[in-house]
């Protein structure tokens, strides 16, 4: 059965750099790391020192809260470096990768049959739990609880990133077998959302509840559709997981190996050849940033698409939940009168002498100038108009900003996380950063309320 | 920047390393950033960001006033030689209206109203902005350009220095600068003149340049406005297009409603002023127009009343005369002091129509509502807001009645529990 969403209210960013439906593979990294970055909140303990010679897929630490929650090495090799930060705090794991792999093989798991209880553990000792996050808080979901639902979606709406119809063909099989896993850990139903048009791999699967979303960005991002499709309220639990990931988990379970690899899309203006590469997670950017070729030297590399991703250095490591790498020119440059003269050649959103307007469709090459500095919030009514929930975004930005928990509560701060922001944030005149006002405030909530 | 070169813009970044960390750093940046878009990359969150900043956003708003401006230059001389001369017979816009005489006299009354407007204000924020260590924020900008529009041309300059001192500091800054105040910083401002020198404020001489200084004389003049008449049941001699186009007495630009449609068109096509403020307070002053002219129409008040003059006077020409049109246009949609939920806005918009048109006809001392309605607005828009956001809680916590909530154990997780909070 299938339903329809219809999201009106959002902004495609169209961006030139789309990658080409082509997919090449990467050269092999000498070089693997862990960024804990990655897992927000986390607090790791090692289970293995400086100099152990690992196998893929074996554990290298795991959750101080749930010490059966294991993060396991994407490859083997030797463990060359722990990078750590202020107050001894772990950054990076380095793994030196083999010439040959070995792999760490577990007995492999039929999800049709298994119980739930083995899946947990199957998914907590193989790696593969820290794949399956939750919300409110957005974090790893605690696999000590049960989501009222878990949420997928396919259908992707942010600019340039990765097109899951076309990375996910052919892995029917192991998306099958995740679903079916999946199913057996909440008693509510698996969520899918797929593009309205186009050909999704996902729609074939067994177990799950079909939804056809059209619309503009953020309608793929899964906060929407939560949104539309079954709100989460105070004390409720959802689950969500990125279909590339769906991939990693449904392939170690039927054969029990833990396999790293995923397939990337390198995209963005600096990118001479924006396509698809098969490489592994962990693996150094400059491993296929410079196989596609960069055609300026002043650029960012990010981990992610340039709404949500994180900025990340050209020998930099691609991160654990990362299915897009994107490059565009830094922009810090002046411009001369650049807020009084009309503007033709970037995006906007209102028409006060810029002209973005006039061409909807047209590809734009941004660079990284925020376009203007640091306000107090002053111009109202913009957010709405990007933002598709039934929230009132300054307001709740308001309330984070303020400390104010009851209104964060009730103005709906458990129904989202940073990336439902990055679209007001990315219109925002005033330039505030409201990814990471949520981000705080959902850490004080979580820490006050839990 | 490969070039050798010591270019301007090198210069000036050179300069503003020098300045970084120092107490003028706010001072240089504002120039700075005048001149250049800053070189600022994003740090966190979106790697991107829209074309627009504040800077934009406030220059359109000027943009939509000068217009408005430069018609006020033509009429205070117009105004003014009509007043001593007798009012042409045959009206002619070239001829009569856009002379160069009209001009000059304008130029060089409103000119420093501007002048002083911006002034003042500027440096109160360039003090406050170096005090305090914060960058110069742009609300100024608007207010600065408004201010001179809405009083009446002969204030003296050293009392609208005094009163923008009192605005800025009062009305803005003690609340935490731009952003943060409750009150419009320019119609606290047109308050603050209004009570502490109501002579220079009100009263039928006020209006024209030179009427004030003459009373007494043999060559005394009137410089009464359209509302000032109707407030004493007289009579006046505009007709509907002097109205429209704005070739009569008044505070310095809200004259032409001509002018002022097509500024706030130009902030609705912008998406910089709200358009449901603007639809909203238009209606409310027609709603409100209707009600005093049924009252009229019913018999309720004779002829006699002191307030039949303004009662009777047909609704939707309210909108023509008097600032009901600026204050609509320019001033209710302020962002910062108005509703700032959309719903909210219809409320708030059409309450400002409403109560201006009351207060226009009920004031005994000064047939104007506009600045106190929206004032008493300002102060309602929180309120507003927060009943408009209660809705949306409120649907919040009736979905919570159906809450799913898992017990956070394992083994009993098989059993889902519905909770009934």
């Amino acid at each position: 059965m299938s339903k329809d969403i219809r999201i009106k209210k959002g902004l495609n960013i169209n961006l030139v750099g789309a990658a080409e439906h082509t997919t090449s593979k990467a050269a092999l990294s000498n070089v693997y790391a862990i960024n804990l970055l990655d897992f927000h909140g986390l607090t790791p303990k090692m289970l293995v020192k400086e100099g152990a010679e690992i196998k893929a897929g074996e554990p290298i630490f795991y959750n101080k809260n749930n010490e059966n929650m294991l993060f396991v090495a994407p490859v083997s090799g030797e463990l060359i470096e722990i990078v750590r930060g202020a107050r001894r705090k772990i950054l990076t794991i380095k793994i030196l990768a083999d010439k040959s792999q070995e792999f760490i093989t577990h007995d492999k798991l039929d999800p049709a049959t298994a119980s739930s209880d083995a899946i947990r553990s199957f998914l907590l000792k193989s790696g593969c739990w820290p794949f399956i996050r939750q919300r409110p808080y957005d974090l790893i979901a605690d696999p000590e609880t049960t989501p009222k639902a878990i949420f997928i979606s396919g259908y992707v709406t942010a600019p340039l990133a990765a097109d899951l119809n076309y990375s996910l063909k052919g892995k029917e099989e192991f998306l099958q077998a995740a679903i079916t896993a999946l199913g057996k850990l909440t008693p509510g139903k698996i969520h899918i959302s797929i593009g309205k048009s186009g050909d999704s791999p996902l729609q074939g699967l067994n177990g799950i509840e079909l939804h056809k979303v059209s619309g503009p960005h953020p309608a793929g991002l899964v906060g929407t559709q939560i949104n539309k499709i079954d709100p989460i309220n105070k004390g409720e639990l959802v689950w969500t997981i990125s279909p590339q990931d769906l991939v990693i988990l449904g392939e170690t379970m039927l054969s029990g190996k833990f396999n790293a690899e995923r397939t990337v899309a390198l995209v963005g203006a600096s990118v001479k050849e924006p396509k698809y590469y098969t490489t592994k997670i962990g693996a150094e950017v400059a491993t296929f940033l410079y196989a596609s070729g960069v055609n300026t030297d002043n650029f960012r590399v990010i981990n992610g698409d340039v709404l949500t991703g994180s900025t990340v250095k050209p020998d930099g490591y691609l991160g654990f939940y990362n299915t897009t790498v994107t490059a565009i020119p830094e922009g810090d440059d002046y411009e001369f009168f650049g807020w009084n003269k009309p503007i033709f050649n970037k995006i906007s959103n209102t028409r006060a002498l810029t002209f973005s307007w006039l061409q909807p469709k047209k590809k734009y090459n941004l660079t990284t100038n925020t376009n203007g500095e640091h306000r107090a919030f002053v111009i109202t009514g913009h957010y709405e108009e990007v933002f598709p929930m039934d929230i009132y975004p300054l307001q709740l930005l308001k309330a984070c900003m303020v400390k104010d928990l009851d209104e964060m509560e009730q103005l709906g701060l458990y129904e989202v996380i940073p990336e439902d922001f990055a679209l007001t944030e990315f219109v925002c005149i005033s330039k505030q950063p409201h990814q990471q006002i949520i981000r705080e405030g959902l850490d004080l909530l979580h820490k006050e309320i839990g | 920047m490969s070039d050798k070169r010591l270019t301007f813009k090198k210069r000036l970044h050179i300069l503003k390393h020098h300045y970084r960390g120092k107490k003028m750093a706010p001072a240089f940046n504002a120039f700075h950033t005048f001149l250049f878009a800053p070189n600022e990359t994003t740090h966190s969150g979106s790697h991107v960001r829209v074309a627009d900043d504040l800077k934009r956003a406030m220059n359109t708003v000027i943009m939509a006033l000068i217009p408005v401006l430069l018609f006020s230059f033509f009429n205070t001389g117009y105004q003014h030689y009509s007043a001593i001369n007798g009012f042409p017979q045959a009206f002619s816009i070239w001829d009569h209206f856009l002379t160069w005489e009209n001009f000059w006299l304008g130029f060089k009354l409103v000119m420093p109203l501007v002048v002083v407007s911006y002034g003042v204000g500027l440096l109160i924020e360039f003090i406050f902005a170096v005090i305090k260590g914060h960058e110069v924020e742009e609300g100024y900008l608007v207010t600065g350009m408004l201010v001179p529009l809405i009083v009446p041309v002969d204030t003296p300059l050293w009392m609208l220095a005094v009163a923008v001192v009192f605005g800025v500091v009062i009305g803005k800054e003690v609340f935490g600068g731009t952003g943060m105040n409750i009150l419009n910083p320019a119609l606290t401002i047109r308050a603050f003149l209004f009570f502490a020198y109501p002579t220079w404020m009100s009263g039928d001489k006020v209006w024209v340049h030179g009427a004030v200084e003459r009373t007494g004389t043999p060559d005394a003049i009137s410089g009464e406005t359209i509302l000032g008449y109707l407030a004493q049941n007289g009579s006046y001699e505009y007709s509907l297009s002097d109205m429209f186009f704005g070739f009569i007495p008044g505070s310095v630009g809200e004259t032409s409603t001509f002018l002022i449609l097509l500024g706030g068109l130009f902030l609705i096509f912008s998406k910089i002023a709200s358009w449901r403020i603007m639809v909203s307070a238009v209606i409310g002053s027609l709603v409100m127009g209707l009600i005093f002219n049924g009252v009229v129409d019913a018999g309720w008040i004779s002829t006699g009343s002191k307030f039949y003059g303004l009662m009777s006077f047909e609704f939707w020409q309210h909108l023509l005369v008097g600032g009901l049109a600026f204050g609509i246009v320019y001033m209710a949609t302020d962002p910062v002091t108005g509703a700032q939920t959309n719903r909210g806005k219809w409320i708030y918009g059409f309450l400002i129509g409403f109560i201006s048109v009351m207060i226009r006809v009920f004031n005994p001392a000064y047939p104007e509502g506009v600045f106190l309605a929206i004032l008493l607005m300002n102060v309602f828009a929180p309120t507003i807001d927060h009943y408009v956001v209660r809705g949306n809680v409120r649907r919040r916590m009736k979905r919570l009645k159906h809450a799913t909530i898992l017990p956070k154990d394992t083994e009993q997780a098989e059993v889902p529990k519905v909770e009934t909070v």
